[in-house]
């Protein structure tokens, strides 16, 4: 029998077992087509044959009805604030300086808001049912990424009344 | 106990790549199948939901989350997932009905393995200071256990071959199939070994797919007036996750979770086993005295295709299809969990 004591061992704080694992990641059948419209500079959603909605970016189905949406809508590069934030911690790695705006807008001819940022724009100025408009990176850029569009940016139109902003 | 009636079943093909569906386009078909047979329309027609899948397999975080999507959550749903096969999640229902919360149940599974190297991303479920940084993979060890059992003379590559060959003959009857054919033992015993003392057609293939169930009380069901298998027992047992602490060549849980389910007070007809390895059906039909005079995975069994996470409902599902169907009165349905069949889960069925 060892009669080594506890106090005399080096004490173990940690072990190194790192992992990998290689995926051969899909978007999904529904997100595969919206990605592809957007590599040519479109927004496109799915209507639900229940409900009517229209999903962006769709997934396959109407979480609200729980049936598959495959009516493909073509939506417009401009969309209403739904919510923001102002942004003023920076995020490790992103090239972004705060303060800046993160908003959930609701493109035209949609009912689901997606997440994006804000610019070329006073940022106290901004608020809830602002009109805004995508700005595309040059075309020879596009691939299959939210980022085709740089940021939002206000456009001069009336705001839309906080109870019809995705309606 | 109460009684509690499987009333819907619906699997999706057991497929080697789904291609680019994602985990709501793999629910969506069985769920609505499901749901539709007893003249249901989304979850706001049961009273509770649960699923089973591992976010793991695809490598997609909170996949299990997204796959709500598919049920039509809007007014919100009591819903509930476990990171296991879907078995357990059929099990958690039937104790929330035997609690009277609720009455009825939608459960469904769901696995998508092809993105990712299964045996690998299954040693993840080993322990994590000793095992898993070795990167000892679940068919390294389901031939580990072949070995201990070929070695203790408990079986030969003749009763593997057999299984395999009933396997694959009885899938040639199963249209969700993944591997099927007619193929004697003499020519399985000729291929090479794979990793031995396991060839190729002793292993389960990795598979893509879903499954979903609904179930209800009795007396719900008899309202409805729709056919139903009846749920007598379930049961669900684990071992040590230490594979040294462990006789390999039988599985103690799987017979403990068999009594308590009421196994062995009268017997069964047909047994559906979820042995991803050849020699693990023998090892579980040997736990639950199954004898010549029982029909042993009539489906093929997982080795004609194993949806992870899907798989173990399944064999509830295919036992409960055929006592509805008037095939058999009394079965048994069985499902595993973890490497060298660790963790097991017991059901018995039968007719009304």
């Amino acid at each position: 029998m060892t009669t080594e004591k506890t106090e005399e061992r080096e004490p173990i704080t940690g072990m190194e077992a790192p992992l990998y694992l290689k995926y051969k990641f899909t978007a999904g059948e529904s997100t595969a087509k919206f990605l592809s419209q957007l590599k040519l500079g479109r927004l496109t959603g799915q209507r639900c044959p229940i409900c009517s909605q229209v999903y962006v970016p769709a997934r396959g189905s109407c979480a609200r009805c729980g049936v598959a949406t495959n009516e493909t809508v073509e939506l417009s590069d401009k969309a209403t604030i739904q919510s923001f934030t102002i942004v003023h911690i920076p995020i490790p790695g992103n090239a972004l300086q705060p303060p800046y705006i993160v908003a959930n807008l609701v493109p035209d001819g949609a009912n689901i808001s997606f997440i994006h940022l804000l610019s070329e724009c006073d940022n106290e100025a901004v608020h809830i049912g602002m009109r805004v408009e995508a700005v595309w990176k040059p075309e020879e850029e596009w691939d299959y990424a939210m980022e085709n569009i740089s940021y939002f940016r206000p456009l001069d139109e009336p705001d839309v009344p906080i109870d019809e902003i995705g309606r | 106990m109460k009684d509690i009636a499987v009333i819907a079943f619906s699997q999706s093909d057991s497929v080697a790549d789904a291609g680019a569906n994602n985990e709501v386009e793999l629910i969506m078909p069985v769920v609505s199948d499901a749901l539709g047979q007893v003249g249901f329309k989304s979850a706001q027609d049961v009273d509770f939901t649960c699923s089973g899948s591992c976010d793991y397999l695809q490598g997609a975080a909170f996949a299990f989350v997204s796959g709500v999507d598919a049920l039509g959550a809007v007014p919100p749903i009591k819903e509930s997932h476990v990171e296991m096969d879907a078995a357990w999640a059929l099990y958690e229902s039937w104790l929330k009905i035997q609690m009277g919360q609720a009455e009825s149940a939608l459960i469904y599974g769901f696995g998508k393995s092809s993105p990712g190297e299964l045996p690998h991303v299954l040693t993840l479920q080993m322990d994590p200071y000793y095992v898993a940084p070795l990167w000892a993979d679940t068919i390294g060890m389901a031939a580990l256990q072949a070995r201990t059992m070929l070695d203790a003379g408990a079986i030969t590559e003749e009763d593997m071959a057999n299984v395999v060959s009933r396997s694959r003959r009885n899938a040639l009857s199963n249209p969700h199939a993944q591997l099927s054919g007619d193929y004697d033992v003499e020519t399985l015993l000729a291929e090479d070994t794979y990793l031995s003392p396991l060839r190729r057609h002793d292993c389960c293939p990795s598979s893509d797919g879903a499954s979903a169930m609904v179930i209800c009380t009795v007396e719900r069901a008899r309202e409805m007036g729709v056919k139903y298998a009846v749920i007598r027992g379930i049961d669900h047992r684990i071992e040590t996750h230490h594979l040294g602490a462990r006789d390999l060549t039988v599985s103690s849980s799987t017979r403990t979770a068999g009594e308590r389910a009421g196994v062995f007070e009268a017997p069964v007809e047909v047994a559906e086993l979820y042995a991803p390895f050849s020699h693990q059906e023998l090892i579980l039909s040997r736990s639950l005295d199954l004898d010549g005079d029982v029909d042993i995975n009539p489906s093929g069994g997982v080795l004609a295709g194993n949806m992870m996470m899907a798989s173990g409902l399944s064999r509830i599902g295919e036992v409960a299809q055929r006592i509805m169907a008037g095939d058999y009165q009394r079965g048994l349905a069985h499902a595993t969990s973890g490497a060298c069949l660790q963790h097991n889960l017991v059901t018995v069925l039968e007719g009304v």
